[in-house]
């Protein structure tokens, strides 16, 4: 059988695409209030330390975050070949690259809280 | 073998860069796909605000400060716009990339894509409740 990376990938899109589609609208709506001046609560610094200091918010947060990136970055590679970006490999690299760096300084920022 | 051919083959001209602007369908393809670009920059934003969130208070205010620039809202609101369209577009294909089956009977496409809305616009509520934000 040949062997093929693209499940590998094609996970987390597809995972990603699925808790975006999900998710994003609403985290932006709530930013957007803070934006506005109309900061919800959960948005006050106590509040939002209080919530990301439990390890199951941890959890959750950094699964939406990794997600969202490794999910945004497949697709990315896919937008820079329609674009006429042919160096398909080195975008990929560079693109896949980025969301790794992501993933761990997410991680890194949460465990810092 | 190419001087036997006594005829020009057709070669269609494809613009490298601006195929999509021929046709409506290949303009939802790349609204589609563009908006991943929205979704990204604004998840690198919620990382930043972790970040700041762990540096104290006063980091935390300017990072809000920030978020209150034209240049933020502006972003927003784009991003919203391109967020809800990547929901829609992802719940409308669900049900044909995982179509669910009994036997012989398929569930409708509509009621696979109306639970996905149903769930969303649930989550939705209980996130903005949650967060108090009404």
């Amino acid at each position: 059988m040949a062997k093929s990376n693209k499940p590998i990938v094609w996970g987390p899109f597809a995972a990603g695409g699925t808790i975006t589609a999900f998710v994003t609208p609403v985290l932006i709506v709530l930013t957007l209030l803070a934006a506005l001046g109309q900061s919800p609560r959960a948005l006050s610094y106590d509040a939002l330390r209080g919530f990301l200091g439990h390890w199951l918010s941890q959890v959750i947060v950094f699964g939406v975050i990794a997600l969202s990136l490794w999910s945004s970055a497949h697709r990315l590679r896919i937008t820079f070949f329609d674009f006429g970006v042919r160096h398909d490999r080195a975008v990929a690299a560079v693109l896949y690259l980025l969301a790794a760096l992501g993933t761990v300084l997410t991680l890194f920022f949460l465990l810092r809280l | 073998m190419a001087e036997q051919v006594g005829r020009r083959p057709f070669v269609r001209e494809v613009p490298k860069t601006r195929w999509f602007l021929r046709h409506p369908r290949y303009r939802r393809y790349m609204a589609r796909e563009v908006t991943c670009i929205f979704i990204a920059v604004y998840t690198v934003i919620l990382i930043v605000g972790i970040a700041r969130l762990g540096q104290g208070p006063g980091a935390y205010e300017a990072f809000l400060q920030a978020l209150r620039t034209p240049l933020s809202i502006a972003f927003h609101v784009v991003a919203l716009a391109f967020s809800l369209y990547h929901t829609v577009t992802w719940f409308n294909l669900a049900p044909k990339a995982m179509p669910v089956r009994f036997g012989e009977t398929a569930l409708p496409h509509a009621a696979v894509a109306g639970a996905h809305y149903f769930a969303w616009v649930i989550l939705t509520v209980v996130v903005l409740w949650l967060a108090g934000a009404f």
